[in-house]
């Protein structure tokens, strides 16, 4: 018997911040001590605060430890595992909490959130089945066992589940159309392919607790009368691969998954297709041309893939979110405690990831009907260094901005839409005032231009066109009639492009034109950007006022612009400056500035 | 360009036997030009043209398929890459917290672009869409080995510990 677990975040995040190295001095500090055996550590999925990894958390105590070092655990050894004391420097601390929180209920980050997708993810080891067993898995998929078809699809239905991938189609009523499709032979597939940038939902869905999806596709096999599955999940997502293949081997042993499953007469088979780097192939049709080894292409439709799908068979595809919420929904009183949750259009929760200029970056899982504001100040922390806020861009290549004065927005699928973002898969950057609007949407422009798979004309040519555009504008060269002809290109995209991605591609462009309309007035009309992003509509100059002359800048300085003696102002050249910004991160007074580029004339003068 | 010599050399003493053996467990199968490709590209760290055509011949699908799919995706390379890869992370947290920046830097000290190979097949400079790392934006992964919260200004020596 163990007398503690020490469940160490082993997800993508935390591993960046060196939980690796964390664990194997924790591990070498337990055998030097003799006391290895009395402790089991598990690198467990995700816990969602990836600002603050390295995270370990420590149970039956449930104390939270984070910001962890490898230095840190001869202390955490004999202090709280064999002191039995909590190591008061070691956890979590912010300006805002007075306690130092122990754990979920008093971190601020955690007090919002609802976990039921996120159920099991840090509290399970995602490698062994039994763990997920003892949480209550697959007692759903036995329950569903015993159903009729139809009544699975109606609970779906009834739950009022939606597409969590992006355009929130309702789940049950997919279910029913491939269910009704006739035909022998049919396939559940699930859609991993995780590209939009900026989002890690479903990564940290499938590293953390890969047998929740896993058991909603078997339900869903069961519902539509399916006999094998894919699961496509990019190549990038090495972990998550090999989590998932450990996951379905162990299903296959327990006889979850293969033939004649739990003496019912129903066979399920699954696969891993291992995408290959093509942003297109999240769109449903493309992703199947894809798993039958062709060019990751969408086709029009109808026909749809419940209709002709993967090999020219009736197929029902979600998203891993989707899916994992299955499990929960199925069991008993299920669907009334799903729907009991969000709003009237929109039930459940919803796992966003939180990034950019926000305090708490990570991942949270919050109820429907929350409000925008909630989710970044209450969950978030608010924006980093106490700067301004300005935007937070949901949905990424395919959503919008949402701006400051519509913080109080309930998330939910309409709204979102209404304000010209859309749900997405959950991705949540936030921007201050150092954040340019026109570079954003020129971003997102280059990212979709550089993935149109150049099917269709809308899609190939005119994210080109806008980008051009775009570009021409952070360079200074913008004019008058580009916002009309960005505009009318945009509409007729959204239009006429053949697939999802085709017609949601302007969506960045027209967000931030609706909201942030000045700041492109301004870069066309005065060549100025006021966030210091647009390289050549801006200058730096050191404010004499607040200089201190500590010379870093001019250390730092990698064109050797800026000049002046020790505790003297410093200036830059302007000349040489390549506005590379690496003066403003050293900075200790915050004096690097930025002003309008002054035109040769005022020069001279 | 150096990179065409050196592979042209790589294709001269190419050991195409293997590919027989990556293609056998395919044959007579549906859907597996991807991960054929995926098997030839893990073996030889790109797709050699000659491969490719040996696994045609075998699998009995024209190379213009192969080739098509080859170049639609963003993981196949068709060009031999360099000891240490280099993925600067392009998604929009890294975008907003000076991503650009980074990858900047590294064209300046390894006078390469990015999709090339230095000369001495030391580095090659790639850019990926996310690594899911935002928590540490800006962030490069050189092999497996990720490098978050990065400033310009640390990238010489973070470079300088790979051989």
């Amino acid at each position: 018997m163990y007398e503690k677990h020490l469940m160490i975040c082993g997800a993508t995040g935390c591993l960046s911040s060196n939980s690796g190295k964390v664990k194997e001095a924790l591990e070498a500090e337990l055998a030097r001590r003799g006391i290895k055996e009395k402790y089991r550590l598990v690198m467990a999925g995700c816990v969602g605060f990836c600002e603050v990894g390295p995270i370990i958390v420590i149970y039956p105590d449930e104390v939270f430890y984070c910001r962890l070092k490898p230095g840190d655990m001869a202390e955490l050894v004999e202090k709280h595992l064999i002191g039995g004391e909590v190591v008061e420097r070691l956890l979590y601390t912010s300006p805002d909490v007075e306690v130092p929180g122990r754990f979920y209920d008093t971190i601020p980050f955690y007090r919002k959130q609802v976990f039921n997708v996120l159920r099991n993810s840090g509290i399970i080891d995602p490698e062994i089945i039994d763990e997920y067993i003892m949480r209550g898995g697959y007692r759903a998929f036995s329950r569903a066992l015993k159903m009729e078809r139809p009544q699975i699809c109606d609970e779906v239905k009834r739950a009022g589940l939606r597409g969590r991938g992006g355009a929130g189609f309702p789940t049950g009523m997919k279910w029913e159309f491939t269910m009704i499709a006739p035909g022998e032979k049919k396939y559940v597939v699930c859609n991993a392919d995780e590209g939009d940038p900026g989002a890690f939902m479903d990564r940290s869905i499938l590293e953390g607790d890969p047998h929740a999806v896993i058991e909603g596709m078997l339900i869903c096999g069961r519902a539509i009368g399916a006999d094998e599955g894919y699961i496509y999940c990019r190549a990038e997502y090495p972990l998550a691969i090999k989590r998932l293949r450990i996951a379905i081997a162990q299903a296959e042993e327990y006889g979850l998954l293969g033939e004649n499953i739990l003496a019912s007469g129903f066979n399920f088979h699954l696969n891993i297709k291992e995408g290959a780097g093509a942003f297109v192939c999240g769109e449903e049709t493309a992703l199947l041309a894809s798993i039958e080894g062709k060019r990751g292409m969408p086709r029009p439709r109808p026909p749809f893939p419940a209709v002709s799908g993967l090999f020219g068979k009736p197929t029902c595809i979600n998203n891993v979110e989707t899916f994992a919420n299955i499990p929960l929904i199925l069991r008993e009183g299920g669907v009334e405690e799903f729907a009991s949750i969000g709003t009237e259009s929109s039930k459940g929760t919803k796992v966003f990831a939180l990034a950019g200029k926000i305090r708490n970056t990570g991942l949270c899982e919050v109820p429907m009907g929350i409000t925008i504001r909630e989710v970044i100040f209450d969950v978030g922390g608010g924006v980093q260094g106490d700067r301004e806020f300005k935007a937070v861009q949901a949905g990424g290549p395919s959503g919008g901005c949402i701006p400051a004065e519509l913080l109080d927005l309930p998330i939910d699928y309409d709204s979102l839409t209404k304000a010209g973002a859309i749900m997405g898969s959950g991705g949540l950057v936030v921007m201050d005032d150092r954040t340019c609007m026109v570079d954003l949407a020129r971003y997102f422009l280059s990212f979709t231009q550089k993935e149109s798979c150049g099917k269709c004309i809308p899609c190939r040519e005119g994210t080109k066109r806008m980008l051009e555009i775009l570009e021409r504008i952070c360079d200074g060269s913008g004019e008058p009639a580009d916002l009309d002809t960005l505009e009318s290109l945009a509409f007729s995209i959204k239009d006429s492009a053949l697939c999802g991605l085709g017609q949601t591609c302007p969506n960045p462009i027209l967000s931030t034109i609706r909201y942030f309309r000045h700041e492109y007035e301004e870069h066309i009309n005065e060549q100025f950007c006021r966030a210091g992003v647009c390289k050549a509509l801006f200058q730096y100059y050191i404010d004499p006022e607040t200089c201190i002359g500590c010379t870093r800048c001019a250390r730092v300085c990698p064109v050797s612009a800026i000049s002046g003696e020790k505790k003297e102002v410093h200036a830059i050249d302007q000349s040489l400056c390549t506005r590379c910004g690496s003066c403003v991160e050293v900075c200790p007074k915050n004096s690097i500035q930025i002003t309008r580029v002054r035109r040769k004339a005022d020069v001279s003068s | 360009m150096g990179n065409q010599a050196e592979g042209s050399a790589l294709n001269g003493e190419l050991d195409l036997s293997q590919v027989d053996a990556l293609v056998e467990p395919y044959l007579d199968k549906q859907g597996v030009v991807i991960p054929v490709l995926q098997k030839i590209q893990e073996h030889y760290g790109y797709l050699p043209r000659p491969a490719l055509e040996r696994a045609a011949r075998r699998l009995r699908i024209p190379l213009s398929r192969l080739y098509g799919v080859a170049t639609f995706y963003a993981q196949f390379k068709m060009m031999p890459r360099g000891r240490n890869i280099i993925r600067v992370c392009k998604g929009t947290a890294c975008h907003i917290q000076g991503g650009s920046k980074i990858a900047e830097r590294i064209e300046e000290i390894l006078k390469i672009k990015v999709n090339e190979t230095t000369p001495d097949m030391k580095f090659t400079l790639e850019e990926v869409a996310c690594i899911g790392a935002c928590a540490l934006a800006p962030v490069m992964m050189i092999n497996d080995e990720p490098h978050g919260r990065l400033t310009p200004d640390k990238i010489k020596k973070i470079l300088a510990s790979y051989e």
